[in-house]
């Protein structure tokens, strides 16, 4: 008898079934790892208390500071008193339901996304959610992961549980070799714009194919994070020595015989030789440009030697609508050329771009360069254990010489909750994920980038690559995110 | 939750696709810790401007809206239903919406259904030549009508039993409870886990 061969998403979809759906109801699914942070809880914890209802697995549970907090002044008290009011009522809740917490000033606290995986927690074959939807980041593992609303959030509190309806499945294959220069970011963002802000939709993806298979675990974080900007419910990687390589030794990877046992069984997930996807696209790494968006939806991006559209050459009528309102929005007149924008300031930062090899990649460009005049560079670590490795290394003297902002962790600019917004009308090229109208601050203008194209735009003001530097020196070998 | 079955109300064309949840509700919206109360934040950023569909009589009044395609794109935020509810919205209308955004909102008593496009641009045409027409949303037979224009919705029927039912999720789950312990005495040792705390 032979077996059916089996995805990656299916076989960590097969493994977590407590209760299979029948006649159309939803399967239930066990949730091994749920993340929570203080804006999409707070009303979740309240059904809790009315309910009467305990935390079913606290020992399941993390919670950390992020959206909301400075990136100034942690010592002192929050300035807002709306953002100082959830926070406090996540501390209460923590305390109250027995849940870890990693508060500002912890050197665990930091982007949700950030600390699950550097704490070891986030595992290939595990089921991960989190009320954000860049839990699809924790895919880069061979990990279920996915965002939930708060009536989900409180679902999986009392229940440690989900019921899900069954997904599809889509390979991304990227082949081939990137160039110098050309990273992650640029993979996803040339994706988002092939199959568009809804061509995920009912989808878990998976990243394949041998530019994959050579990418780190950070740069693999990156494309995962952002595969909710193509519409999909998840985004995965199968693991691989790579994988484990990054776990084995964090501070909850399992050790000893529990590592062994784990090991044989992560070995067991990627996908099966003629396995069937749902749906296949292709991408070639080898002739791939930096990618960089002209809109306000992902999807609308071009490669950075490329021009601003013209929406009359767009046939289908949304489309061309919407790229209409975008470049109104923006200011953009089509026929500009990608690298003629010139921007305000450069934000390296977010769950899709903060961890220790973005910062390393980004300082390698700016080191011993001049900033450019009157642009504000904000550099923002994804969590404190990034902010202090990063000291460790000096990368912070480097960007402090440069002229840049050096901040404390948090989600910060990428969406603007906390203080560090930009003025209405200013432009920015950003590292983070959304290009939303009014995202980073009221009538703010984003522009996405990969951190080489921030470090190289913040150099010369606008929207450059590494390759646009004077020198050959300048060129990067390698990956970097 | 309240059922669901019948309702007509004043029908909104919104004309735009691609409609995030960052326009549905800006982040900085996302402070409060309590529900309701989230109807001035829907749609705040364009209800800045007088000429934005929700400003106009008798639309402000609306209770079903009509979208573009890729509605509720982006972040997971419930609040975006929250605030479409707490307005006065009982079902939205769209070709495509966000996976997470659908979910959200079979969870808080919004029907959301999916039509085609040509279907779309003939509800829009249908409230437009009538600002203020009526709609009846028939979530049983599963249409949209405005006077003898009748269009069919889809909607999967896990979501429109619970809907019609008006019932709540966790009391569902919990009839499952034996089972989500004996999944549990079976989990590897090596699963994670958060406590005790070890950095």
């Amino acid at each position: 008898m032979t077996t059916k061969p089996l995805t990656l998403a299916e076989k960590v979809w097969n493994d977590h079934l407590v209760a299979k759906g029948e006649n159309g109801t939803p399967d239930l699914l066990y949730i091994d790892l749920h993340l929570v942070h203080e804006v999409t809880s707070p009303q979740a914890f309240d059904g809790l208390r009315l309910a009467g209802r305990p935390v079913r697995r606290p020992d399941l549970t993390i919670a950390t500071e992020d959206h909301n907090t400075p990136t100034w002044d942690i010592d002192k008290p929050i300035a807002d008193p709306t953002s100082r009011t959830q926070i406090e009522a996540l501390r209460n809740n923590a305390k109250e339901f027995g849940i870890r917490i990693h508060s500002l000033g912890d050197a665990e606290q930091g982007i949700v996304h950030v600390v699950g995986p550097q704490l070891g927690l986030t595992m290939p074959g595990i089921t991960v959610v989190c009320g954000d939807s860049h839990t699809s980041t924790h895919g880069a593992f061979g990990a279920l992961a996915m965002g939930i609303g708060t009536s989900e959030v409180e679902h999986v509190l009392a229940t440690q549980t989900l019921p899900l309806k069954k997904f599809k499945t889509m390979a991304i294959n990227v082949e081939g070799t990137l160039r110098p220069g050309v990273t992650a970011k640029d993979i996803i963002l040339a994706v988002i714009a092939k199959i568009g802000t809804g061509g995920g939709q009912g989808y878990v993806l998976e990243y394949r194919g041998s530019a994959i298979r050579s990418l780190s675990m950070e740069a693999r974080m990156t494309i995962c994070n952002m595969s909710i900007e193509a519409g999909a419910r998840a985004g995965m990687v199968a693991p691989d020595q790579i994988t484990f390589d990054y776990l084995k030794g964090r501070p909850h990877a399992p050790e000893g015989a529990d590592w062994d046992a784990a090991v044989e069984y992560w070995k067991t997930l990627p996908t099966d030789e003629g396995a069937k996807f749902d749906a296949e696209v292709f991408l070639d790494a080898n002739t791939l440009d930096p990618f960089v968006t002209w809109g306000t939806n992902p999807g609308q991006g071009v490669s950075l030697l490329d021009s601003v559209p013209n929406p009359e050459d767009i046939s289908d009528p949304n489309e061309k609508a919407a790229a209409e309102r975008a470049l109104e929005y923006m200011d953009l007149k089509p026929g500009t050329k990608m690298k003629d924008i010139r921007v305000d300031t450069v934000f390296l930062g977010s769950c899709t771009n903060s961890r220790i090899e973005d910062l390393r990649a980004a300082a390698a460009v700016i080191q011993g360069k001049q900033k450019a005049d009157g642009l504000r560079f904000m550099v923002v670590p994804g969590s404190a254990r990034v902010r202090l490795q990063a000291e460790s290394e000096g990368l912070d003297k480097i960007f402090k010489d440069f002229g840049a902002e050096w901040r404390f962790a948090g989600c910060s600019m990428c969406l603007g909750m906390n203080p560090d917004q930009l003025a209405p009308g200013e432009r920015a090229a950003s590292t983070s994920n959304r290009n939303f109208e009014g995202r980073q601050g009221k009538g703010a203008r984003t522009h996405l980038v990969s951190p080489l194209v921030a470090a190289a735009t913040a150099i010369r003001g606008t929207l450059s690559s590494p390759a646009d530097l004077a020198s050959p020196a300048d060129l990067l070998e390698g990956q970097a995110n | 939750m309240e059922k669901f079955e019948i309702f007509t109300g004043v029908a909104v064309p919104l004309r735009r696709s691609n409609v995030d949840t960052d326009q549905i509700l800006p982040a900085g919206y996302l402070k409060r810790r309590t529900k309701p109360g989230f109807e001035d934040a829907l749609f705040s950023a364009w209800r800045n401007d007088p000429e934005f569909v929700l400003n106009q009589e008798p639309y402000k009044h609306g209770q079903v809206l009509v979208a573009g395609p890729d509605f509720g794109t982006g972040s997971s935020r419930e609040h975006a239903v929250w605030a479409l509810r707490d307005y006065g919205f009982k079902a939205v209308f769209a070709s495509k919406f966000a996976d997470i955004f659908r979910g959200n909102s079979g969870k808080q008593g919004l029907v959301t259904g999916v039509i085609t496009e040509e279907d779309t641009e003939k509800l829009w045409a249908a409230i437009e030549a009538n600002p203020g027409s009526s709609i009846t949303v028939n979530l049983v037979e599963q249409t949209a009508s405005i006077g003898d224009l009748v269009v069919h919705f889809e909607i999967d029927e896990y979501t429109k039993w619970r809907l019609l039912e008006g019932l709540d999720d966790i009391g569902l789950t919990l009839r499952d409870e034996q089972a989500i312990t004996d999944f549990e005495a079976k989990r590897g040792a090596w699963m994670p886990k958060t406590l005790p705390a070890r950095n």
